[in-house]
């Protein structure tokens, strides 16, 4: 038995010292944003802070909310985050019930396919979705961060693999009795792919709310910016000139503990739904890797 | 239904609906479904790529797709003799490898560790804590790596000293940054890294390691004899399916990461490709760049997926 040997017993304390320490410091860095971002001026600005709020204050998150910039982009990325889940998943949905058909009872699926799937293999590019969204006349609109994402064929294809998982006899079953395509997805197929849906909807909102790119190039003012771009203007490229508001805030939201509470604003609602999330995403993975 | 009444037969369902090819009577409900998709498709993407005409023009927005002058293929010309451009290949080649394999190793070692846990809680609780950092963006963990690799007074500089060091401008200095990118990275998705690996370790039959056993093989064997040969095909197709890759060195992170102090090491093509189009206004030659960058990135995928299918029977689709 080697679990008895001496030498298996050491690896053993080493392993759980070493994978314990590795995850920690997957955390540690949070843990020190959130401490800082509670503690007063004075200690966090002398680098005293460690991973324990120094001077207890809530200061930094009355002064981030005292911004109507910040309250106005957190506004701007929820709306968002919930549009492009209701309609990417509705999407989904009535993608993937056709594409997981099989090729004799559906004629066309392959080549609906591969019309899909190119576009993971090749896109236009930077600068033409860019040229595009300024003439049809989206620059400053929120469709711009919604629409141009809104089919994610990778999500398609998750899903029509978890349909295919699905047992045929319910869609014959639906069939006999007299159900079309569109009530038996609605009513046979949903119904039966919650697990799923719920995986690929947590997915789709974490990565809207991540999304900061799109904002920046398609929204030409601060006001019209997703929380995630406005923390990327103002933490990452320290660049205030786009903000109008009086000089004394502007010193604020420089200080090192208002950085950090925004920062960990940002970092909160992932947070939140993480231990959903965890739940179902080793499932969620399974369903994309196993097959047939 | 119509349909239905016919079918008191004993042919099976879906054998009568092999009968008619298109069967559009049943059918176009699910061509209808696919409608939204398409349309979206056909304007966000293949629009776009009608897009690239303008690498071959010298394109002004004022004067338009039409309006703008042909120039055949001057921009690529000019983009192999543009001073720059090799050392931004060069750096998203160097910054894209040290990544790919950093990235194969760290969360293949951990996963055959974590295997070795017997403590099903402290498990769990080690993945939960691993996997995080997946699931913040770039921009969030930027503000976090600006603050704590401060080299005055950063968390990583305040150890670096304590251990007697000098601290280190690991943003600043061109080397230090390409390191603090590629760790960063692997810090980042190494937990995520682990749970396909972890699937396969499931996979393995239990009655290997007790037959191992019985004939008196120690854990190290064990392991380099069972474990190894089970997840190494799950390295390989990784890796294999890692080649598509090597053109992204990964935008989002470089992009919250670098200034101009370390361009020279640091700038990779998606960076290069936005300063030129988006902040100088060069439209053409940064989607010349881009194409150039497209068509090498798909021909690398489509070999990449071939390989692996021939290396490992492995299929995506």
């Amino acid at each position: 038995m080697y679990h008895k040997t001496l030498g298996y017993k050491l690896f053993s304390v080493f392993n759980y010292l070493f994978l314990g320490m590795i995850s920690l410091l997957c955390v540690l860095p949070i843990v020190h944003i959130l401490a800082v971002s509670f503690s007063s001026m004075a200690p966090a600005s002398a680098n005293l802070v460690g991973l324990w709020p120094m001077g207890f204050t809530t200061d930094a998150y009355e002064k981030t909310f005292g911004n109507s910039n910040f309250l106005q982009s957190l506004w701007i990325s929820a709306q968002r985050t919930v549009l492009a889940t209701v309609i990417g998943m509705a999407l989904v949905l009535l993608t993937a019930f056709p594409l997981a058909k099989e090729d004799q009872s559906f004629r066309g699926r392959t080549m609906y396919i591969w019309f899909f799937v190119f576009t993971i293999l090749f896109s236009g590019g930077l600068i033409p979705s860019y040229i595009l969204i300024q003439k049809i006349g989206l620059m400053n609109s929120i469709w711009a961060l919604i629409l141009p994402g809104a089919v994610s064929v990778w999500n398609i294809i998750l899903m029509l693999n978890f349909f295919r998982g699905l047992p045929k006899e319910l869609e014959e079953a639906a069939f006999l009795d007299g159900a079309g395509q569109f009530k038996t997805l609605v009513l046979v197929y949903v119904p039966l792919s919650m697990p799923a849906i719920a995986t690929l909807s947590l997915f789709t909102m974490v990565f809207q709310w991540n999304s900061w790119f799109d904002g920046m190039i398609y929204m030409s003012d601060v006001k019209h910016y997703p929380l995630a771009s406005l923390l990327q203007t103002i933490i990452v490229q320290q660049d205030f000139s786009k903000i109008n508001v009086d000089p004394k805030l502007l010193e604020n939201i420089s200080q090192r503990t208002v950085r950090a509470a925004q920062i960990f604003i940002g970092a909160l609602p992932i947070l939140l739904v993480y231990p959903f999330l965890q739940r179902f995403f080793v499932k969620g993975m399974v369903i994309g890797a196993v097959k047939e | 239904m119509k349909e239905v009444a016919y079918s008191h037969s004993d042919t099976p369902v879906s054998l009568r609906l092999n009968r008619k090819k298109w069967n559009m009577k049943r059918n176009w409900p699910l061509h209808m479904m696919l409608v939204p998709a398409i349309l979206l498709t056909i304007v966000f993407q293949y629009v776009p790529m009608a897009g690239i005409v303008i690498a071959f023009q010298d394109f002004k927005p004022w004067l338009g797709f039409t309006g703008s002058k042909w120039v055949g293929l001057d921009n690529f010309r000019f983009l192999f003799r543009y001073p720059d451009i090799n050392q931004v290949i060069w750096n998203t080649l160097v910054i894209a490898f040290f990544k790919i394999i950093a990235g194969l190793i760290a969360p293949f070692l951990f996963a055959v560790l974590l295997n070795e846990l017997r403590s099903m809680a402290f498990k769990r609780v080690t993945q939960t804590l691993v996997y995080l950092p997946h699931f913040l963006s770039w921009v969030i963990l930027g503000g976090i790596l600006l603050d704590i690799l401060a080299p005055e007074g950063g968390m990583v500089n305040r150890l670096v000293v304590a251990f007697g060091g000098q601290p280190i401008f690991f943003l600043g200095d061109g080397d230090w940054f390409r390191v603090t990118l590629i760790v960063s990275d692997v810090w980042k998705e190494f937990g995520f890294g682990t749970i396909v690996f972890l699937a396969s370790l499931a996979g393995i039959n239990p009655a290997l390691y007790e037959a191992a056993e019985v004939d008196g093989a120690s854990r190290l064997k064990q392991t380099i004899h069972i474990t190894f040969p089970a997840i190494v095909p799950m390295a390989v197709v990784l890796m294999t399916l890692s080649i598509g890759n090597i053109l992204n060195a990964g935008f989002d992170q470089v992009f919250n990461l670098y200034n101009p102090l370390v361009y020279e090491k640091g700038d990779i093509i998606d960076t290069f490709v936005y300063r030129l189009g988006i902040l100088n206004g060069k439209m053409s030659f940064a989607t010349t760049v881009g194409l150039f960058k497209s068509v090498v990135g798909t021909v690398l995928i489509v070999i990449s997926y071939r390989l692996a299918y021939k290396l490992a029977n492995y299929r995506v689709f």
